[in-house]
């Protein structure tokens, strides 16, 4: 009991007495990047059909037209494939070869394209052999092609996963001291994934040369955008990582090839990335597999197709009597004999070698592999000799 | 062992310029074992980089940098927080060298501090290696040792596939003679050393399990057993050479780690003895693993690990006398 007492009367006193107390206010906060200048317009912008357009290049212009034609031949010609089982699936991008196109024309040779497997006319537009794009989607092997011969990375079917690698390679070129920059491409849907989240952080605390392209095509195979994200619009979560956001009509070429080329120069410059979303619709369904009559209606369609980007282009280039006729007529014999061609080269079976399974797991051969190798050498060579 | 990785790491960015280290924490604090200290300072923080705390990201990001010629080293801190990179992994690093047909290869290292026995609380005790193991694509590497700490992770740098290089997080810790300025060994992945010789009985085993088994094989000397260990040291490829060899001399095998054991790498590893081995086989092949359940808490993980007694209540049931 004394030493129970003895300890009590030992117990200190605090330093100032609580009724002393007076908060310290917390450090001056204020925001570390002015957001205002990061936030997109509020309308998408566009530059065919408005004033803008007289400052336009009409080289470019034809260029783009040729192109937007080619592209959507060969949409209709890849989908005409997959009717007679030449290709095992083809997601269009019929009503998206605005944006496709533009924006791979805005990049330099140097640079890279990092493709979703929806991008093949964008890997096309690039110069890629239309029959190596469509290897993954004949089901030959997965990338028909070097990526670094043309300076894009496979064709990427999980979503938003490529957005990283786009992110790191434009990071190396840059510690590397190569002016190079990346272009990363995704859909809608894509945005809700983590991985495009994490690449734009580290581009934008990276300050890495990247340039996020968002094509808004209204659906995530039938999800609709007001199921995908509740943000004001899919550019404005640019300003989340310190990034400008911005929007575009992504059936205005010209549009889309102006905002492309004015990011690829920031970025190039070292000013770091951007975020742009090209407003779009697609006018297929998400592949020949799916029935888009289950989730839209036809009068949706309809309005998209009064504001097709070849329709729109090819009214600007009439009016300025920059085509006519003839002009039409030789850019769509161009787009037929490159669908002759690719229906031709399509139409011949693929030679594959069985033996290739094992040739590209490892850098060398494991002693398992050599194992398994062996194993269906010798199938084959029973298979040859019944 | 911490001392033998960091030099590793060190030795292998001073040779070569494309040599990058990432992850969360690895440049001022030096990561939270210590493993990358002194690297940020000496070689910069672009080449040692604390980078956002994301493991997706920070996979992916190594991805594009392996794209551009560079060979990065990544490391995910603890095992269970290596989870949200896995789609990278398996999807892109495991494949691309396969889905490009050889024409972008991925020198990544993927570093993931693994296991038990530290008391670290839920999400960092994890022994994750069978997800790896069934991933056709990935090296899977384990070093039991210091000298294996630094040869292996050399050869893990060096090599132009993706490796996903486990470290025991228990052995952290561990010494040995030698000395990061004598000249060390840089083993190839791929190859099974035998820890101690032995008759009567093989201990297949590997990481943080390996000084577990030289224990249990003195204690067992008093039993007038005489246990051959041998240390894996890369799960992925497997040395069918080394095992089969020691379990064909030794004629009964355990196989001994401290992940599940349901699914885990001690079921591949008996099947393959057994598809190899079987007519020289004096019993079944054995495995003393982890239980089949979450990693427990720290309180009861001792119960959790397989010990010495675990390990000798193996050996014996191995019907060590025919007939007893």
């Amino acid at each position: 009991m004394d030493s129970l007492q003895q300890r009590s009367s030992t117990v200190q006193e605090p330093p100032g007495a609580i009724s002393d107390y007076r908060p310290t206010p917390p450090p001056a906060w204020q925001p570390r990047t002015d957001p205002a200048p990061l936030l997109p317009d509020t309308e998408p912008l566009r530059v065919l059909g408005t004033d803008a357009v007289a400052d336009a290049d009409p080289a470019l212009l034809l260029r783009l037209y040729a192109e937007l034609i080619r592209g959507r031949r060969y949409n209709t010609q890849a989908t005409a494939l997959t009717k007679q089982g030449r290709l095992a699936v083809y997601p269009s991008t019929t009503g998206q070869e605005a944006g496709e196109i533009a924006a791979a024309l805005a990049l330099e040779e140097r640079d890279w394209l990092f493709p979703s497997y929806r991008d093949t006319l964008a890997a096309v537009a690039r110069g890629l052999d239309p029959v190596q794009a469509l290897t993954l989607l004949r089901g030959d092997w997965h990338t028909g092609y070097d990526p670094h011969e043309h300076r894009i990375a496979p064709l990427c079917t999980p979503l938003a996963t490529q957005l990283p690698h786009a992110v790191g390679l434009a990071h190396a070129a840059r510690l590397k001291g190569d002016d190079v920059v990346a272009l990363a491409m995704v859909g809608d849907g894509g945005t809700s994934e983590g991985d495009f989240h994490e690449a734009l952080n580290f581009a934008a605390v990276w300050q890495a040369p990247v340039v996020f392209f968002v094509q808004n095509n209204g659906f995530a195979i039938s999800v609709p955008l007001a199921k995908q994200t509740a943000a004001p619009s899919l550019a404005h979560k640019a300003v989340g990582y310190g990034m400008p956001g911005r929007l575009v009509d992504g059936n205005d070429a010209v549009a889309v090839h102006q905002v492309l080329t004015e990011a690829v120069a920031r970025a190039r410059r070292g000013g770091g990335p951007t975020l742009v979303e090209a407003i779009t619709y697609r006018i297929d369904a998400h592949t020949n597999a799916d029935d888009a009559t289950r989730y839209r209606a036809a009068g949706e369609v309809e309005t998209w197709r009064a504001h097709d980007p070849i329709l729109i282009l090819e009214r600007e280039l009439t009016e300025r009597g920059l085509l006519d006729e003839d002009g039409k007529r030789a850019a769509a014999e161009a787009a037929e004999t490159m669908a002759a061609d690719l229906r031709e080269r399509m139409n011949a079976d693929p030679v594959l070698d069985p033996m290739d399974l094992f040739s590209h797991v490892y850098a060398e051969q494991t002693t398992q592999l050599r194992e398994q190798a062996a194993q269906l050498r010798a199938e084959l060579e029973a298979e040859g000799e019944a | 062992m911490a001392q033998a990785l960091q030099r590793a790491m060190r030795d292998a960015m001073a040779e070569d310029p494309t040599v990058h280290v990432m992850g969360e924490d690895v440049g001022t604090l030096g990561g939270v074992f210590r493993v990358t200290d002194g690297l940020a300072k000496e070689f910069g923080e672009d080449r040692c980089t604390d980078t956002p705390l994301a493991e997706a990201g920070i996979l992916g990001a190594a991805v594009g940098m392996a794209m551009y010629g560079l060979r990065p080293v990544v490391e995910m801190q603890f095992d269970a927080f290596a989870y949200p990179a896995f789609e990278q992994l398996i999807s892109h690093v495991a494949k691309m060298r396969n889905r490009t047909r050889g024409a972008m290869p991925m020198p990544i290292v993927i570093r993931v501090p693994y296991g038990g026995g530290i008391g670290g609380v839920e999400h960092h005790s994890d022994s994750s290696e069978a997800y790896y193991m069934a991933t056709p694509g990935l090296h899977v590497v384990t070093p039991a040792t210091v000298e294996d700490a630094y040869g292996l992770l050399r050869a893990a740098i060096a090599s132009d596939d993706p490796v996903v290089f486990l470290e025991p997080k228990r052995l952290y810790w561990s010494k040995s003679d030698w000395s990061p300025e004598a000249p060390a060994p840089v083993e190839p992945i791929g190859k099974a050393v035998v820890r101690r010789r032995g008759t009567g009985a093989t201990l297949i085993t590997y990481g943080p399990s390996v000084p577990v088994c030289l224990e249990a094989a003195e204690a067992a000397q008093a039993e007038g057993w005489d246990l051959e260990v041998v240390d894996l040291r890369s799960l992925v490829p497997f040395d069918d050479e080394t095992v089969s060899a020691s379990v064909r001399r030794t004629g009964r095998a355990v196989v001994v780690h401290e992940s599940t054991g349901f699914g885990g790498p001690g079921a591949e590893i008996a099947a393959r003895v057994t598809e190899r081995c079987f007519h020289h086989l004096e019993a079944p092949v054995l495995r003393v693993a982890g239980f089949d359940i979450p990693y427990p808490p720290p309180m009861l993980e001792r119960h959790h690990l397989p010990g010495v007694d675990r390990v000798l209540d193996a050996v014996a049931r191995l019907q060590w006398e025919a007939g007893s």
